[in-house]
């Protein structure tokens, strides 16, 4: 009996730890957020989407930051995803086994891991450079090679979850792989790579150090992709170091767009799994 | 042909199949001879010859990893799916070996259907799920793709039960009629040889039945193998049957006298439930 109430302690124990811990977690977040509802809601007015960034002093919006990420995260998933695409499906379908797929996996699984701000860098020595100028493009090429690991990693994880079964019965009627793949497997894992393809806008969205070094900012309204375009991180970054009041409060607005962007997103990339599950 | 894999074959063969006496139709569409079969380095397959007569059902029996699965898959090769797995020997299909090197796999694929042991609908209509084959190799017009897709679905009887919701997933149908879809889709292609995959041993009685039916039904036109671990729907269902273990071909003969009067000790001992 002594060795029971023992256990009944330690169980007791080692479950309050781990609930302090979620607790101590969780407060985090929660301060998180709440200071930036606390001091962003004041910024969220309709100036914030009409009107471009003001000089220190005067009233303005975010709108030329808002309209520059949403532009370059645009660009940068259409280059990413296809490629992530092909590239996932090439590990998963094609290279089952293969040296040369295990090399391949590995190296995007450190691309995967890469800090930013080296991607940025390298994009910096690859276009900055040698055009001479920041650029959207260079913005965009930054944050796709961001998007490309991602996008090849949930490809090839919802791929292989798609049973041979499945692959085998679509062969066994003569169809040619390309359309095995094409017409079986991507339908049995779409919703995992469009899952996948969310998760990795959201990551961008809130990219900075890519930003720095390739598409800086702007403080102007721009729509050409080959000169310097403002957007949301750099310009949080610029706004909140800065020392007016007013460029403060229109970063933690920023924020906040950003932070309810990336929540929907991924609300939305949850519902499509949690959907696609619950249809199988 | 050498001389003795002749004498083989024609051992293994029935010695004096009375129903075939003066019956043209009643040819060899398959040949099996000399097949061995690796997973790797673990041969899976020693040394099996015997035929496959057009329009009967011969049955595959034995007990669990005694290569009768392997075999069936050895017949339209989509064990070369996966690396590492080879056969060698000879499978003559109408004079021609598919095992050779220079056959086109999709094309014999489409010549030879295969139904599986769990049901594989693919993720699209049920209609979809049938036109998919027929697409691959055929251009037709609306109207007799759904013509096509009907008779198949018909032939499966199936079509009674899905003619309403044809736009439907394939996905939200019971397993039985999943399975009977993946028949329909099977033979919606017009292939000559079918092979089942132990078809039924996922399916509830009366589905199975249903699937028995079917296979009594389908033997008027086609050459069908099926692998079954249920002695009674060998017993049922089949015309000849061969009993394979760890490998090898014990014995090959009309299902009739395997369960009657085996010519093995070892096959008598696994049908009568001594082992297996």
């Amino acid at each position: 009996m002594a060795i029971y109430a023992r256990r009944r302690l330690t169980n007791a124990l080692v479950m309050a730890l781990a609930m302090a811990a979620t607790g101590f977690g969780l407060l985090w977040l929660v301060l998180v957020l709440s200071t930036l509802l606390w001091n962003g809601v004041a910024a969220i007015t309709p100036a914030l989407f009409t009107q471009t960034t003001p000089p220190p002093g005067s009233t303005g919006g975010l709108l030329n930051a808002i309209f520059g990420s949403v532009v370059m995260t645009l660009i940068a998933t259409l280059i990413g995803t296809p490629t992530g695409i092909l590239a996932g499906t090439f590990l998963a379908e094609y290279s089952r086994g293969s040296r040369f797929g295990e090399v391949v996996r590995f190296i995007n699984d450190i691309l995967l891991s890469a800090p930013s701000i080296i991607v940025g860098l390298f994009v910096y020595q690859l276009m900055v450079v040698r055009m001479g100028h920041f650029s959207a493009w260079a913005g965009a090429v930054a944050l796709a090679i961001i998007v490309v690991p991602v996008v090849v990693r949930t490809t090839e994880d919802m791929l292989n979850l798609v049973p041979n079964t499945l692959r085998e019965a679509a062969s066994a009627l003569g169809s040619p792989q390309w359309k095995v793949i094409v017409m079986v497997s991507y339908r049995a894992a779409i919703q995992g790579m469009v899952t996948g393809v969310m998760l990795a806008v959201a990551r961008i969205a809130g990219e900075t150090a890519p930003l720095l070094f390739t598409a800086l900012n702007n403080q102007f309204w721009s729509t050409n992709l080959n000169a310097p375009m403002a957007n949301l991180p750099v310009v949080i970054f610029q706004f909140a170091m800065s020392p007016y009041a007013d460029w403060q409060v229109l970063a933690w607005g920023g924020a906040l767009l950003i932070t309810i962007t990336v929540l929907f997103l991924n609300i939305g990339a949850r519902a499509l799994a949690s959907w696609s599950t619950f249809k199988q | 042909m050498s001389a003795a894999t002749a004498r083989q074959v024609m051992s293994l063969a029935p010695s004096d199949p009375p129903e075939t006496h003066g019956d043209p139709s009643l040819g060899q569409k398959v040949l099996i001879r000399d097949v061995d079969f690796f997973y790797g380095a673990f041969q899976a397959l020693k040394n099996i010859s015997m035929p496959l007569h057009d329009r009967r059902v011969t049955a595959f029996i034995g007990p669990s990893g005694c290569g009768k699965s392997t075999l069936l898959r050895v017949l339209n090769r989509i064990y070369e799916l996966y690396p590492g797995q080879r056969a060698s020997g000879e499978v003559i299909v109408d004079g021609e070996n598919i095992l050779s090197s220079g056959m086109d796999l999709n094309l014999l694929r489409a010549r030879i259907g295969m139904v599986f042991q769990k049901p594989t609908p693919f993720p699209m209509s049920i209609y979809d799920n049938i036109a998919f084959g027929i697409r691959l190799y055929e251009r037709l017009p609306h109207h007799e793709l759904d013509d096509r897709v009907e008779s198949a679905l018909r032939r499966a009887a199936l079509w009674d039960e899905v003619k309403d919701k044809l736009r439907q997933s394939g996905l939200g149908l019971s397993g039985g009629q999943q399975q009977r879809l993946c028949i329909a889709r099977a033979i919606a292609v017009r292939p000559e040889i079918l092979l089942l995959d132990e078809p039924a041993s996922a399916l509830d009685p009366i589905s199975t039945q249903r699937i028995e039916e079917l296979i009594a039904e389908l033997k008027a036109d086609y050459c069908i193998a099926i692998v079954t671990h249920n002695m009674q729907q060998a017993a049922r269902s089949s015309d000849f049957t061969a009993f394979m273990y760890l490998g090898e071909l014990i014995e090959f003969d009309e299902t009739e006298r395997i369960f009657t009067r085996p010519k093995q000790k070892h096959t008598e001992d696994y049908i009568t439930g001594r082992f297996g």
